[in-house]
């Protein structure tokens, strides 16, 4: 199978001006994505991973233009979305569509789900005003909420079930590219696994494409086909997510999977490596490695030199650190 | 009468709070039994809404009234019924022989206060420190919860501190007087897990120097797993599993606390496939089944579920356990084809 590269980001950089001083000017700048590439292929799920504030939402934002990018690149189809005029951008979210964390605040307390979901039917012009219902319907069904709970308003229903129409509503302007913003993390765990087993399901069925957002990494372990790992701004590590999670390479790709507690009883725990300190402000980064402050591995080089993305192995695994110069380190 | 077991710092029998809105009665905690043994550590889990912070708060004395209020039941602490505590009697026992964590440290540490004087007022509240003293005392609790430069972070605000400062901030607020209990309601959901680590290892240590006993309520079954002895299922207002953390994460019995082991995906297993999972959702607090209350999502479910509600069973081993299954009832049931929604 020949892989199609549906989305290319090349060197986005996402800077946040701060104001202050005297007369109101820029002072400095949030570095909130600073610098990062990667290729999305069409079909696949592609989660992004790290720790609050690593740039993960800026970055899906981005490729939305909910924000206007500092720089970069945003192939999507081939085509450059960064130099689309509004009107050509608003025809193209049609093909990008979002799933928020908090269905509740996403959707219009004063609207049924029923007009919610013909509303994005009409704004994007999908079918004909007469398919409208018939399609209301069916979209319903495919996220399992029955017809008859159509005209209920969306806080007569539970999370998950906001959830699905969420996801409805994505779905209603069939999208070839569907970015899951930390969309099952409200969940009870029971619903949560219904709600993922949804998204798989409607993965194959319509071919979808997910740039999955999560901090939850069992979450993005079952449902990811390859794996970001972001710190403050920067990619860290990417890899399929085999080899990701059983052969991380970044020190704190191995920090950060080491860290979660597991419900493994009795058995032999893994070493947990814990990580000083908190991650600094991206408004002043460290220099060099910017997970040099808190990295146990850290070197003199460390501090002043930027490590590059080496490649590790031919499935397309790359980590970011001066000791994976000369391929994978040994860190028994 | 109270007979109370003198191993147990905390029992709680039979509690029963409730809050009484338009719509109706909302019975939050409905019967809940368990016991804390003197320095061990018992988690909570359940579904969300299922009285866990309710039960906390009702331990503390400080579910709102007259919205809230307990409506029966006993909460002994060292053999005395809290439940019959003046309000000031309460209130020299909170902070000082029982404290609590609470899940956003930003919205229980007064903004207006230093960080040093947060610990001190407790202190001097409760162990009649003077001033300097307390000042003291404050210090050296900062450097026990690992805040680095502590006599810099005396004087700072809440707000001028990272969330993982905050938590640790609340930890030292709570440990200052040295309490015998304490209780956590999700104490690390707001945090990275790079930060949540180094504070349940911090929960951890000071446990173990101190001989705290600890209750920590949380949804994340990995935290109950590495922290707890013992471990309490709820489900809609009910302790429906109570046993050793061994048992409930290898040979877990009730099938609510099955479900969700099940629909836990795993960040350290190779899994392919669909995650279990439990159908259907909690039912509304106002609609809910006469009978065993996990009826609707129970797909071992028979005639006498939908009838009559299962007791807490205590087993040989200590363990608990609410479901008809394990009773000698179970056999004798004709199977019924269980009627879900
Ligand atoms: N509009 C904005 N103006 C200024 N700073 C911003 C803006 N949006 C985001 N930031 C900052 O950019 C950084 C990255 O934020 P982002 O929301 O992408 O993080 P995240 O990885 O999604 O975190 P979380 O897991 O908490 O959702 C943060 O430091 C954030 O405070
Ligand atoms: N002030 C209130 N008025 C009415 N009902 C309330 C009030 N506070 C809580 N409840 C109800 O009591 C029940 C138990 O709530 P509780 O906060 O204990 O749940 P929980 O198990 O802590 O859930 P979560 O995991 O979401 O924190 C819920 O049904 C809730 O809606
Ligand atoms: S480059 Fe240096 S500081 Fe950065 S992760 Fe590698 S060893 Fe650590
Ligand atoms: S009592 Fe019946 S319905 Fe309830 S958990 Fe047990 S088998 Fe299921
Ligand atoms: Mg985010
Ligand atoms: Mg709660």
């Amino acid at each position: 199978m020949s892989k199609k590269a549906l989305l290319e980001v090349n060197n986005l950089k996402q800077y946040f001006p701060i104001k202050g001083g005297l007369f109101g000017g820029t002072v400095n700048h949030v570095k909130a994505v600073d610098d990062i590439s990667f290729v999305v292929y069409e079909g696949e799920t592609v989660s992004v991973v790290g720790e609050s504030g690593c740039g993960k939402s800026t970055t899906g934002r981005a490729i939305l233009r909910l924000d206007d990018p500092t720089s970069g690149d945003i192939l999507f189809d081939g085509e450059n979305l960064l130099g689309l005029n509004k009107a050509k951008m608003r025809k193209k979210r049609k093909d990008l569509q979002i799933i928020f964390q908090d269905p509740y605040a996403s959707l219009n307390p004063r609207q049924t789900v029923r007009q919610i979901l013909e509303e994005a039917l009409e704004i994007q012009n999908v079918v004909s005003r007469k398919e409208r219902r018939q399609k209301v319907e069916d979209l319903l069904q495919t996220v399992g909420i029955g017809a008859h709970q159509m005209d209920r308003y969306p806080h007569e229903f539970s999370g998950g079930q906001r959830q699905r129409i969420g996801i409805a509503r994505a779905l209603s302007v069939d999208p070839k590219l569907v970015i899951c913003d930390e969309a099952v993390s409200a969940l009870d765990v029971s619903i949560q696994a219904q709600v993922l087993n949804l998204l798989k399901e409607l993965q194959q069925k319509f071919q979808l494409t997910y740039l999955f957002i999560s901090h939850d990494l069992g979450v993005v372990r079952h449902i990811s086909d390859r794996i970001i790992v972001m710190y403050l701004g920067k990619i860290v590590e990417i890899g399929d997510k085999d080899s990701l999670f059983e052969n991380p390479q970044h020190p704190y790709t191995r920090a950060l999977l080491s860290a979660i507690p597991s419900i493994n009883v009795g058995e032999k725990k893994k070493e947990r490596i814990i990580l000083k300190g908190d991650v600094p402000s991206p408004i002043d980064p460290p220099a060099g490695c910017r997970f040099h402050t808190r990295c146990p591995y850290a070197m003199d080089r460390c501090a002043v030199e930027e490590p590059k993305l080496h490649s590790l192995s031919e499935v397309e695994h790359k980590a970011a650190c001066h000791l994976l110069e000369d391929g994978p380190y040994d860190y028994s | 009468m109270t007979i109370s077991n003198q191993e147990n710092i905390l029992e709680v029998r039979n509690l029963c709070t409730s809050f009484f809105t338009d719509e109706g009665e909302v019975k939050a905690v409905d019967g809940v039994d368990f016991s804390i043994e003197k320095g061990k550590t018992i988690g909570i889990v359940g579904e969300s809404g299922s009285g866990k912070s309710i039960t906390s708060l009702s331990i503390m004395r400080l579910v709102q009234e007259p919205a809230g209020k307990v409506v029966d039941g006993e909460i002994v602490f060292k053999g005395e019924n809290l439940l019959t505590k003046t309000k000031k009697e309460m209130r020299d026992i909170r902070g000082n022989k029982i404290s609590m964590i609470f899940q956003e440290p930003m919205t229980s540490l007064n903004p207006t206060l230093t960080c040093g004087e947060q610990i001190a007022e407790s202190l001097r509240i409760h162990q009649k420190l003077n001033r300097k003293e307390a000042r003291v005392k404050a210090i050296e609790m900062l450097k026990l919860v690992g805040i680095p430069s502590p006599e810099k972070r005396v004087k700072q605000y809440p707000f001028e501190l990272s969330g993982g400062m905050r938590q640790r901030v609340m930890i030292a607020i709570a440990l200052a007087c040295n309490p015998e209990l304490l209780i956590a309601d999700e104490p690390t959901t707001a945090l990275d897990v790079t930060i949540q680590a180094q504070i349940l290892e911090l929960i951890k240590k000071l446990q173990e120097e101190l001989g705290t006993s600890l209750m920590i309520i949380t949804h994340d079954l990995g935290v109950v797993a590495e922290m707890c002895d013992r471990v309490a299922v709820m489900y809609c207002g009910k302790v429906v599993e109570y046993a050793d953390v061994k048992t409930i994460f290898t040979d877990p019995k009730h099938p609510y606390t099955i479900g969700l082991l099940n629909s836990v995906p795993r960040h350290d297993l190779k899994v392919e496939g669909e995650l279990s999972v439990i159908k259907g959702s909690v039912p509304s607090p106002f609609e809910l089944p006469s009978g065993c209350r996990f009826v609707t999502r129970c797909p071992h479910a028979r005639e006498i579920c939908h009838r009559e509600l299962p007791a807490l069973e205590t087993k040989e081993d200590g363990n608990q356990v609410r479901c008809w299954i394990h009773t000698d009832q179970w056999e004798k049931q004709a199977e019924a084809v269980s009627t879900h929604e």
